[in-house]
């Protein structure tokens, strides 16, 4: 007993930092309304600044100091990214400013990497409260329980301030009604810099406290990100008291797994401690079905700036067909061309099924309205599909690549149910947290998915077994579905898609099942990222749960807004040139992650529009054009 | 019989009674204004009866069958139609595109997934423009429309399915009184010949006395009076209602006085 009790105070310890972090991003969602992907990465920066303060500076005083100094300096940063990037995209849509921030995680990693390098930097002890305090007979660190404390203190001092102060009035306001502030003379640009600002500095005073704790090290971005994401979504967008209680909930749960361990259930047996990876998903995933809006959140009105609206669609003119045409006659040659390009082959088989990811992505994205955050999960049971298709039930790689794209739809069939009764941002954590639990279970399921190792040896067909073959096999079977998921756009399904999307209330007053007509597009759009994957496993041979990671279901998202998301060449286009460049930039360089960060920021402000877009937008205003004659 | 019966409707957020325990009927070629200032609960009303809203009691029947409790989208294929108090299409797509998409959902081809949907009925929804008056502007995109334009886009949808009952919200607001003679003009000449039943609601009473067959007059959620353009008129109730009684300065025993 005296360790379950034990185990809630270190799950008590836990929740401390976790509501830090969390409670600056749900403030800078709350006035902002931007989903701030780099939220993590200024924890990761509190860590490693209050590092080197600390070793610079001698004695329990520098100690402290570091840890100080380390908030207010991420604190400054955080008001500088806003200052310098975020204001000026405030206008764009707000999927974009979720792709500028994810351009700044790759930014600031590297930045960290070149600063600190890859190695583990293991912080000093807090002087003070190195010992640790008897419990119930058992040793309790003393650090541990001063981080007890902290939480609830800063939630207080956070809650007065939002609540005693003009400038907390103020940013409540802003919370609920940003163009009525606005309307009443308040100028928002400081106050907006203001909450940026004390954002960061929380998450980095959240990261600076768990020096004593651990390492500080490079993937503490990611990990951070995804907890603070489930305790914000758990405890309402915008509730800093919903943020601790989450905390607390979350880290507590997280305890109790650790301490059941394994239990056997008759024949079963369950590794609790296994769990803590998707545990926080599946807590989430429950919420937001049961209440959508979090435990302490509220419905949030629709904002009234949406973007402009979409124009209609236009089926493809001559010269769009004849280039389309002349694209898959030129790649139809490549392979005659493999003695000069040894490595086109590779890269096109890359790029293609890149391209039908993106374009699976962008058939819910664009047209459908919903935008998920975990469409990796798709690809990934495509490719496990196959993968396990062949190597548990022997099938051959024909029946494979059929069967797999079942198997994925199939996933869409049950994920999709839950998702689509959610839109927006909370529609887009659930589909975080399906892709993440479809990740740890491929992660963990060692018997049967080969866990983080995962599997080798699944090789095409002896006629399909070399490189130009496989090469004709996907470029035939993709250019097949994206011709099918273009046309289905086309279809009366796919104008009912955008109707839905317009306008729920008039589409349901004119006999349309929105929730029906989304599911069912859920459905497809999985399908088709389950071909794609099970045509990834086979050129690679291998695969491993990373194509099932967050990281993929991003790739995924920025392919669709680089090119676009409201023109249907979109997302080849941005797949194109995302995966090419994540490929050149990879070669080239040790930290491309900053160069392509730096290459989407730059694309993000230049072309808030997309790749795609832009080329459109240039089109139609060099051509002498019907609608602007009028 | 009427086409349609509303008895005992009620409706209450919180403890607000927004509409509080109405009946009224509306027969087939009728054209019903439902009046009231505003925060009456017409909206309300309007909302139950095509299903938007739940009432949270009574009932609405159309040709005897019960409406409460069914979806918006199901009360639209026993033959409902709207249009919205702020008009409500697709942005992105284009006039005639909004109009085919009715008519694709009556005629159950939603879930078509390989035909092409730009040629669907594309003929009657011009047709229905036509009737409108919007055909020339078929191929524009709706987002690109004046507001008075896209109302009158939104009645060729509801007409879509060749509706018995027309709900009105508002369906001239934003409108130049050119516009609204128009709108109203082709309205009543659809009751007529269609034998279409249409309740609507409006705060231009000059469009109300030219057009309307009958009206009901609503305040605070409860029908108040009910008649023809003269009865209402003349009504007490109705001018307490709209302009006060006039005797806010007098004593209150002299107004007990008028009232005996």
């Amino acid at each position: 007993m005296s360790s379950f009790l034990v185990q809630l105070l270190n799950g008590l310890a836990g929740a401390s930092s976790l509501f830090l972090v969390a409670a600056g991003l749900s403030l800078i969602f709350g006035v902002t309304r931007i989903v701030n992907f780099a939220h993590g990465s200024l924890y990761m920066l509190g860590v490693y600044i209050a590092y080197s303060m600390s070793e610079r500076l001698a004695g329990g005083v520098g100690f402290w100091f570091s840890l100080v100094f380390s908030a207010l300096a991420v604190g400054f940063i955080g008001a500088l990214i806003e200052m310098v990037l975020l204001r000026r995209i405030y206008k764009a849509p707000e999927l974009f400013q979720l792709l500028a921030t994810f351009a700044l995680v790759l930014v600031i990693k590297d930045g960290v990497l070149w600063i600190w390098g890859a190695e583990d930097l293991l912080g000093r002890r807090a002087p003070g409260l190195e010992g640790s305090v008897e419990i119930l007979g058992r040793n309790f660190p003393t650090y541990d329980l001063f981080l007890i404390v902290i939480g609830p203190v800063v939630l207080a001092l956070v809650w007065l301030l939002l609540t005693r102060t003009r400038w907390g009035t103020l940013v409540r306001a802003a919370t609920q009604d940003r163009e009525m502030l606005s309307a009443l003379g308040v100028h928002q640009s400081w106050l907006i810099t203001g909450v940026f600002a004390l954002g960061a500095m929380l998450a980095g005073l959240g990261g600076a406290l768990q020096l004593p704790r651990e390492p500080a090290n490079l993937g503490m971005d990611m990990l951070s990100i995804g907890d603070a994401f489930v305790v914000v979504v758990v405890g309402g967008m915008g509730s800093i008291p919903g943020a601790f209680v989450a905390a607390l909930i979350i880290a507590e749960i997280k305890a109790i797994c650790i301490w059941l361990g394994d239990v056997n259930f008759g024949p079963f047996s369950i590794s609790f401690s296994k769990l803590t990876l998707v545990v926080e998903f599946l807590v989430m995933a429950v919420v937001l079905v049961v209440r959508p809006w979090g435990l302490f959140g509220r419905p949030q009105g629709t904002p009234r700036h949406s973007g402009a609206p979409e124009a209609p669609l236009r089926p493809a003119g001559k010269s769009l067909r004849w280039f389309a045409v002349a694209l898959v006659a030129g790649m139809a040659v490549l392979p005659l061309l493999q003695g000069q390009f040894p490595y086109a082959l590779v890269l096109s088989v890359d790029l293609l099924i890149a391209a039908l990811f993106a374009a699976s992505l962008h058939f819910i994205m664009g047209p459908g309205g919903m935008h998920s955050f975990g469409h990796a999960a798709y690809f990934g049971l495509g490719a496990y599909g196959a993968a396990l298709l062949m190597k548990a039930a022997g099938l051959p790689m024909e029946a494979a690549l059929i069967l797999a794209p079942v198997v994925a739809g199939l996933g869409a069939v049950v994920f999709g149910w839950f998702s689509v009764r959610l839109s927006g941002v909370y529609l887009a954590m659930l589909t975080l947290a399906f892709g993440q639990i479809a990740w740890s279970i491929a992660f963990q399921w060692d018997d049967f998915t080969g866990g983080s190792n995962g599997l080798i040896g699944i090789w095409p067909s002896g006629w399909a077994n070399n490189r130009t073959a496989y090469f004709y096999l996907t470029l035939v079977l993709v250019v097949v579905g994206l011709f099918a998921l273009r046309r289905m756009l086309f279809s009366p399904f796919g104008y009912a898609m955008r109707a839905g999307r317009d306008s729920v209330l008039r589409a349901d007053a004119i006999g349309i099942d929105v929730k029906r007509i989304q599911w069912l597009a859920f459905v497809i759009a999985g399908v088709f990222a389950g071909a794609a994957g099970a045509l990834f496993v086979y050129s690679k041979g291998s695969i491993s749960p990373e194509v099932l990671s967050v990281t993929k279901s991003v790739d995924g998202l920025v392919m669709v807004l680089l090119g676009g998301v409201q023109t249907l060449a979109g997302p080849i286009v941005g797949a194109v040139t995302f995966t090419w460049l994540q490929d050149t930039v990879a070669r080239s360089t040790d930290y491309w992650r900053a160069l392509l960060g730096g290459i989407i920021l730059f694309l993000v402000l230049v072309f808030p529009q997309g790749l795609a877009g832009f080329i459109h937008d240039l089109v139609v205003k060099l051509k002498p054009n019907r609608e602007a004659a009028r | 019989m009427s086409l349609l019966q509303i008895r005992g409707l009620q409706k209450s957020f919180g403890g607000v009674k927004a509409v509080d325990g109405i009946d009224f009927d509306v027969a087939a070629g009728e054209l019903l204004a439902l009046i009231g200032p505003n925060g009456a609960g017409k909206s309300t009303t309007f909302n139950m009866v095509n299903g938007q809203l739940r009432a949270s009691g009574g009932s609405v029947k159309l040709d005897g069958r019960e409406l409460v409790g069914l979806k918006p989208r199901e009360i639209w294929k026993m033959g409902v139609g709207r249009t919205f108090q702020i008009a409500e299409t697709f942005a992105s797509l284009t006039v005639v595109e909004n109009v085919q998409m009715a008519l694709i959902s009556s005629h159950g081809k939603l879930y078509s997934l390989w035909s092409r949907a730009a040629g669907a009925y594309r003929n009657e929804a011009l047709e229905l423009l036509d009737q409108v008056g919007m055909k020339a502007d078929a191929d524009r995109p709706c987002s690109a429309l004046a507001y008075g334009d896209v109302k009158r886009v939104e009645l060729a949808i509801a007409l879509a399915n060749d509706p018995k009952l027309l709900l009105m919200d508002e369906p001239t607001a934003g409108m130049a009184p050119k516009e609204r003679n128009d709108l109203m003009a082709l309205t009543k000449r659809l009751v007529v010949e269609r034998k279409l039943a249409v309740l609507f609601t409006e705060h231009s009473m000059d469009v109300v006395f030219a057009y309307a067959d009958r009206m009901i007059v609503l305040a605070r959620g409860r029908l108040i009076a009910a008649g023809s353009g003269e009865e209402i008129r003349n009504h007490p109730k109705v001018q307490e209602v709209y302009f006060g009684t006039g005797k806010t300065f007098e004593k209150p025993v002299a107004q007990e006085e008028v009232a005996a």
